[in-house]
């Protein structure tokens, strides 16, 4: 009786076929097709947040700010024979030209001008800066000075801001008048892409900042992308693994996330005080953040290095090739596009970089482009910063204007990035 | 190419034990032996690409032309050119087919002018066995091609700055029987004009391609010899129960 019993013991162990469509398995099924789906949908949720937030910035920035890129102009009779101009005509061919139109009263008789088209007051509604294009016109035609003409002149902030819809009742008045009368029209602001700073909101520009923000660029680029890439290739490639190459690791990796702020101190006490700098100028903000960008493209650097594989080093050594050679030949250029796309992140995070350059000075109010690395200047997010710190309404749209400048400039900078990664990119 | 009382070692534990061995230079060598006894390194230190493994060291001689190769006065860069290698994984560079085979003589200015350069580049390639198949995309990226033409290439590759002797690591282990067999026929062919050092898992392949070999197990040298008499007759038991397929 034993054996057949220990056989049907046996038996009964066996496991049965694995029944497919049995109910227990069917819930798992449907338990698992369900999770698919809900996963799925998270992940399109996440993605549609993301894009609104992005499409909430962007439709408010462009709202706000596409006001910044026109102006509101008034039209104003100019009777230059009768107006108060004291210049010789003779004098306006040549380079003394500005000499004498400075000298020739302008602000007084484009005042005058603007009191006898817009009747008493009509001097306030100009821009404080109209006489200056009042100067341009004279320059480009002296001819003018023989007959009367009517000028499109910029109309002062509270007339640009009622134009826009946005002002005191009393700006609302006069420019529902001068609207009546057919004297206002709006049209592009080049000003505002070619002028600096300034006190009056219907006179900046933003053309300072831009130039000082791509003086900055360049001198971090120039500096934190040898020393980056350098530091990465020697720290991968010859460095030997010990104690003091850990300890160097760790301090990259620390000083990647070290506030940006104590950047700026450091550049303070030391390009500044110690190295005793120019003060407010690009080439220590470019020094600074290139402080800031280094250990970014090195820990990219890094990792783009290792991700290039053995066997081009193993075949690079194999037939005779020095590790310089290796390194330069072979590793370099495959691991090019990596890199490239570290350094873009730094110099992403280092356009849009206020708080050290606050330290630094460049917060100053510089209504001049600067004309070098050394001359005083200021960068779009500080200026960003500066506006929207003003009391006048008339730059609520200007700091949004700017805002729109940089994320075009980010955007430039992005494009040429992955254009040039595309280009560089190989496949093994 | 000779080799006296080498031992080599990776930290603490020693991979190759007291191996004397000389590679005949009109004839292929074959290291045989089971997995992990050591022969790949063997290999490897016959051009000094320990060298990049850090916690590696060596001792004894290895002579090339009477020169120890680990003397302070030989030149690592020189001798890798004399003493070319081909992987086991086919590694051809992301470059076009030319440039991978223009490489070598590029560094080590073996070439006076273009058309010189063109002639080396066609003559390792007609060597390689490869000319016909890629001599009108010359432009084409090495990668591009199968894996079996990729192993060629880079045995071209090695062979365009005239090596004294090639190493091959493995060289079909990634590839498919007919691509196994032209590399096979390759290496018959190239014998004589270079010293070839196989490494292979393969014993079919060794009895089939090498006049001498080797068989490494725990990192010594157990036997080498003539490859007939190793597969037919054999001195030691070891090797006689690894040819047979006791182990291995």
């Amino acid at each position: 009786m034993t054996a057949p019993m220990a056989e049907t013991d046996h038996d009964m162990k066996r496991r049965l076929p694995t029944d497919w469509k049995s109910n227990a398995m069917q819930k798992r099924i449907s338990a698992r097709y369900a999770s698919e789906r809900r996963f799925r949908l998270i992940g399109l949720a996440a993605i549609a947040m993301s894009a609104g937030f992005l499409a909430f910035l962007l439709i408010s920035m462009l709202s706000s700010g596409l006001g910044g890129f026109t102006r509101t102009e008034i039209a104003v009779k100019f009777d230059f024979p009768k107006a108060a101009i004291m210049v010789d005509p003779a004098m306006l061919h040549g380079v003394n030209a500005d000499q004498a139109l400075s000298n020739a009263n302008l602000p007084a008789a484009t005042a005058q001008a603007a009191i006898d088209t817009l009747g008493k007051g009509g001097d306030e509604l100009l821009s404080p800066s109209a006489w200056v294009e009042v100067r341009d016109i004279i320059k480009d035609d002296p001819a003018i000075l023989g007959r009367s003409e009517i000028l499109s002149l910029p109309a002062s902030a509270d007339i640009d801001l009622a134009a826009k819809g946005n002002a005191p009742a009393a700006a609302e008045q006069a420019y529902a008048r001068l609207d009546e009368a057919g004297l206002v029209s709006r049209s592009f602001n080049g000003g505002f892409l070619t002028s600096s700073d300034a006190t009056d909101p219907s006179q900046v520009g933003i053309w300072g900042a831009l130039k000082g923000s791509l003086l900055t660029m360049a001198v971090t680029l120039l500096l934190s992308f040898p020393i980056g890439v350098l530091a990465a290739l020697y720290l991968e490639e010859y460095a030997p693994r010990n104690r003091w190459t850990d300890m160097i690791e760790v301090s990259i990796n620390n000083l990647a996330a070290v506030p940006s702020i104590i950047f700026g101190l450091l550049g303070l006490a030391i390009f500044l005080n110690l190295l005793h700098l120019p003060r407010s100028a690009a080439l220590v903000g470019g020094m600074t953040l290139a402080l800031m960008t280094m250990p970014v493209i090195v820990i990219a650097g890094r990792n783009a290095i290792k991700a290039v594989p053995p066997s081009i080093r193993d075949a690079a050594l194999g037939i005779g090739a020095s590790p310089v050679q290796v390194v330069f030949h072979h590793v370099l250029p495959l691991a090019l596009p990596g890199i490239m796309t570290g350094t873009i992140i730094g110099m992403a995070r280092a356009l849009g970089e206020t708080a050290p350059l606050l330290m630094i000075g460049m917060r100053a109010f510089i209504a001049s482009p600067p004309d070098g690395i050394t001359a005083p200047a200021t960068v779009l997010p500080v200026q960003i910063f500066l506006w929207s710190d003003e009391v006048s309404k008339g730059f609520v749209e200007k700091t949004s204007a700017a805002i729109i400048v940089l994320l075009m400039f980010l955007l430039g900078m992005n494009s040429i990035a992955i254009y040039l990664r595309n280009k560089f990119e190989k496949r093994w | 190419m000779s080799a006296r009382n080498v031992n080599v070692y990776y930290g603490e534990k020693q991979a190759i034990k007291e191996v004397s061995i000389d590679v005949d230079t009109d004839n292929v060598t074959a290291f045989i032996g089971p997995s992990g006894c050591g022969k790949s390194t063997f290999l490897r230190t016959l051009n000094r690409m320990n060298d990049t493994v850090p916690s590696a060291r060596v001792e004894g001689e290895i002579t090339l032309d009477g020169e120890n190769i680990y003397s302070s006065g030989m030149d690592v860069v020189q001798l890798r050119a004399r003493v070319g290698m081909v992987f086991q994984k086919p590694n051809p560079f992301p470059k076009s087919i030319y440039d991978n085979i223009a490489y070598g003589p590029r560094i080590h200015g073996l070439a006076s002018s273009k058309a010189d350069l063109d002639t080396i580049v066609e003559s390792s390639l007609r060597r390689a066995g490869l000319w016909e198949e890629v001599k009108d995309r010359l432009k084409d990226s090495g990668t591009a091609l199968s894996g079996g033409q990729q192993q060629r290439l880079c045995i071209g590759r090695a062979i365009a700055v005239e090596p004294e002797v090639i190493l091959m690591d493995e060289p079909c282990s990634a590839l498919d029987p007919i691509a196994t067999a032209k590399i096979e026929e390759l290496i018959h062919e190239l014998r004589g004009r270079y010293a070839i050092v196989i490494v292979t898992h393969n014993m079919q392949q060794a009895a089939r391609v090498s006049q001498r070999t080797a068989f490494f197990h725990l990192g010594n040298l157990v036997e080498y010899g003539v490859t007939s008499e190793i597969f037919t007759n054999p001195r030691e038991e070891k090797t006689k129960d690894y040819i047979t397929g006791r182990y291995g």
